[in-house]
């Protein structure tokens, strides 16, 4: 299978590689995946007073569209605020790196690692937990 | 000078020797005949072409030019070799044992005579790969017509205790079929010495042609027959029908030649290849070797680095190619059934790579591979959660992992 030149860009160059410390309040870490289906992602946000995201980080195990998966999901993040960044649909992803479909997987763990980073923050600052939609892949 | 990308997937397939292309250009334009017209020179020039390469073939495994059946491939080999003996057989019993690491050519064979009635033990094996003697005894019944355990594996190249396999089964008169596509023009596969009764192997694994396999079936002590699985105009004595593929049949004749006569040369120089990869690879902090070391193929290494993805890594080094049990190079999602059956958790089986080694893999080869397998790996790690958990001192074991 070829890869998409916006997945092999990703990969080769990932965008905000890292972490951020998760004892901070202001930071929510998601950890998703497992490691016996060969993808586990974190993806940590930091927001800031007016609920926008300043910074995001992820670190990934997983094939190169997991990768990129994360990588583009932390562009994407910086500079959204907390709400606007739960509109971030796994299918946009999958259309901007071109995945094709054995590789749809990466994109849904993806949307959950945004969402579960955004409901650690929920969390920490005394909002209610989202529900989160059961992932299948 | 290097050439890329690298070959190091020869497991998979090799590339043509140009010695044997050489010897099979003849026979797709002058000769062209059909080995089975007898009556004109077209025919016999064909016929004899084919009758020199059975002796090429047998004369490497160690066996008469008559017991050599052609086929297309080993994948046709073990169909007619499992399926033929449960035909044949099929008054005196209707039990297959074989073992959880074939290749799927057997397994799936095995699968079908469960399907019409047959009843197969699927032997598990150790640590190591290697199945275990007693268990494979004490799995023989009264109702058991053959034992089927590949000669080497193709994932890990665990080579089987052949000769102890084939003396369980001449005690109990039970036939032993061995797929040696990985093992014959590698490694000496003789079917005398080792008591072997049907043998499966292909020429594209051993520097000849796809497109064109063998069967060996023994004629003496016992005399072993298979039931035909197409019919047709009656060639390789009834067993197999269909037009014989002649520059096939040379080019594997070929193939078998020159590995005879430069098995020991080439073992020398490709194990020393692979064993210093492997040697330079394990300095990897958290790496393992898959499979028996001791028991194994000259020119196979089958390494896991944990914490890092198989598919992703083989992204990293795509100047080289290899290949990974990890899932993400199947649709399946599920890691190597191999690696699984050697006790390997999924985490390790899904960081895997193999790399297969050839005639015509070079040192330049080889360094390049172990300067870029190492860079990739150190950078992977870098943007691995698991491995950034793993120098935290975090078991991952004690983490509840997401349903997934």
């Amino acid at each position: 299978m070829a890869y998409s030149d916006k997945v092999i860009d990703h990969y080769n160059n990932p965008r905000n590689v890292g972490t951020l410390d998760k004892a901070k309040n202001n930071v929510g870490t998601g950890l998703v995946g497992a490691p016996e289906c060969g993808d586990v992602m974190r993806l940590q946000i930091e927001v800031d007073e007016n609920q926008i995201i300043t910074d995001a980080k992820f670190k990934t195990f997983g094939c190169g569209s997991a990768i990129a998966s994360s990588s583009l999901a932390t562009e994407w993040l910086k500079g959204k605020s907390v709400d606007e960044a739960l509109s971030i649909d796994n299918m946009d992803i999958v259309e901007e790196l071109a995945l094709p479909p054995v590789k749809i997987h990466c994109s849904v763990l993806a949307e959950d690692a945004i969402k579960s980073a955004i409901n650690d923050y929920r969390v920490k600052n005394g909002l209610p937990a989202l529900e989160m939609p059961k992932s299948h892949h | 000078m290097l050439t890329f990308p690298i070959y190091l997937d020869n497991n998979a397939t090799t590339p043509m020797d140009p010695r044997v292309l050489e010897a099979m250009m003849p026979y797709f334009t002058n000769k062209f005949g059909n080995a089975a017209s007898r009556n004109h020179a077209f025919g016999w020039h064909a016929e004899e072409a084919v009758d020199y390469a059975r002796e090429q073939i047998s004369s490497l495994i160690n066996c008469s030019p008559k017991e050599i059946i052609f086929t297309s491939g080993a994948t046709e080999s073990d169909n007619l070799a499992i399926k033929g003996v449960f035909e044949m057989y099929a008054s005196k019993g209707n039990h297959i044992i074989t073992a959880t690491t074939e290749h799927k050519a057997v397994l799936d064979t095995c699968k079908h005579i469960e399907k019409i009635g047959g009843k197969v033990t699927y032997l598990p094996v150790d640590a190591e790969g290697l199945i275990d003697l007693k268990q494979l005894e004490e799995a023989i019944t009264d109702q058991t017509i053959l034992i089927s355990i590949m000669y080497a594996n193709n994932e890990v190249g665990v080579i089987q205790p052949i000769k102890e396999i084939s003396a369980i089964a001449k005690k109990h008169g039970v036939l032993f079929f061995t797929d040696a596509t990985q093992a014959v023009g590698k490694i000496p596969v003789d079917v005398e010495a080792d008591g072997i009764d049907l043998l499966a192997f292909s020429g594209h694994k051993m520097y000849g042609p796809k497109g064109v396999g063998a069967l060996y079936v023994r004629r003496k002590n016992p005399r072993v027959k298979v039931t035909a699985q197409m019919d047709g105009g009656g060639h390789e004595r009834g067993m197999r029908s269909g037009t014989l593929n002649v520059t096939g049949i040379v080019g594997l004749g070929k193939a078998c030649e020159l590995a005879k006569q430069e098995m020991a040369a080439d073992t020398a120089r490709i194990s020393a290849m692979r064993d210093r990869l492997e040697k330079e690879l394990l300095t990897i902090e958290e790496s393992y070797v898959n499979g028996s070391v001791e028991h194994r193929l000259p020119h196979v290494s089958n390494i896991s680095f944990k914490y890092v993805e198989g598919e992703g890594l083989m992204m990293g080094v795509k100047d080289i190619a290899v290949s990974s049990g990890s899932a993400c190079t199947s649709a399946s999602l599920e890691p190597s059934y191999v690696l699984k059956a050697l006790g390997l958790s999924d985490d390790l089986a899904h960081s895997s790579l193999r790399f297969g080694l050839s005639r015509f893999t070079t040192d330049e080869e080889v360094d390049y591979a172990i300067d870029h397998v190492k860079e990739a790996v150190s950078k992977l790690r870098e943007m691995s959660p698991l491995w950034e958990m793993f120098k935290e001192g975090i078991d991952l074991n004690s983490i509840e992992w997401a349903e997934h």
